[in-house]
């Protein structure tokens, strides 16, 4: 599976993803077994109702909308930048599309991509004569 | 007829400046995108800290970690957070394609800006963000020192 960086850092204005900071790529692990590939994206802030994955034929969009709040105090010393995530990526065929599953839970999102049944090798027979 | 210098493109100053905006560029995108965001060989787990008259506010990316498998400690004006984040193990069917998180047990501590009450101190996680509050110890009295004078 290749995966392909966001296309610009702003995201357009969408319905339910607008938001004052920037967008960040999340990490993301790729796992694949014997059935299905896996996808686990770093999502921190994110609710289970606020991530979304759009397929459009074979690019998978993932995108969280980030509901933390920083507290009203000064900050006063940063690590990080809290902002929206999104990233893109390019599903290999053997993905079948209509059984895609995804779950989110403290801030981790999981994406099995199970692939299609491998189809047996069919022998053709030559007939003679 | 108003006149215009004309831009040569291979001007050495103008090529010294593409140049610079291309740092600039790189720069731009190594905090805000492209690039993901958490390079291996960070420290774990980032955190923010904030400040007002009562309290200091420690932030901290958790994403993956349960709650009840993280640790926290106050003492001595440290906070220490210890924790395991979850990790597949390889098998003979279950491979990497791509491995950008990092998994395994983490530990730091911090000194605090403040002095801190630790009875009372506080923390929630929610998706993966855990927040603890600690409220400001109360100011001590100076004590005065009376010099005794024979």
């Amino acid at each position: 599976m290749k995966d392909k960086g966001p296309e610009t850092g702003m995201m357009e204005a969408k319905e339910g993803l607008i938001h004052e900071g920037p967008v960040l790529t999340p990490a993301v692990d790729i796992l694949e077994d014997g059935e299905a590939l896996l996808l686990i994206v770093n999502m921190p802030g994110v609710n289970s109702d606020k991530v979304d994955i759009q397929l459009l034929e074979n690019e998978l969009t993932v995108s969280g909308r980030v509901m933390w709040k920083e507290p009203e105090a000064a900050a006063i010393h940063t690590e990080y930048t809290s902002g929206n995530y999104l990233r893109k990526f390019i599903l290999p065929k053997e993905v079948d599309q209509r059984k895609i599953e995804a779950s989110m839970k403290n801030g981790l999102l999981r994406v099995r991509l199970p692939k299609a049944g491998s189809v047996e090798p069919r022998k053709i027979t030559v007939r003679t004569g | 007829m108003a006149i215009f210098r004309w831009r040569d493109p291979f001007d050495e100053h103008f090529r010294e400046f593409s140049r610079l905006q291309e740092e600039i560029d790189r720069l731009y995108e190594r905090f805000f995108g492209k690039q993901p965001y958490t390079l291996k060989g960070r420290v774990f787990p980032a955190v923010n800290v904030y400040e007002d008259d009562a309290n200091l506010y420690v932030s901290a990316e958790l994403p993956g970690v349960e709650p009840q498998d993280l640790d926290i400690t106050v003492e001595d004006e440290r906070l220490t957070l210890r924790g395991a984040r979850e990790t597949m193990n390889e098998t003979e069917t279950l491979r990497y394609r791509r491995r950008e998180r990092e998994g395994g047990p983490f530990h730091r501590t911090f000194s605090l800006p403040a002095r801190v009450d630790p009875e009372k101190a506080h923390a929630e996680a929610k998706d993966g963000v855990l927040m603890v509050t600690l409220p400001k110890a109360g100011v001590m009295e100076p004590k005065k020192v009376e010099i005794r004078v024979d």
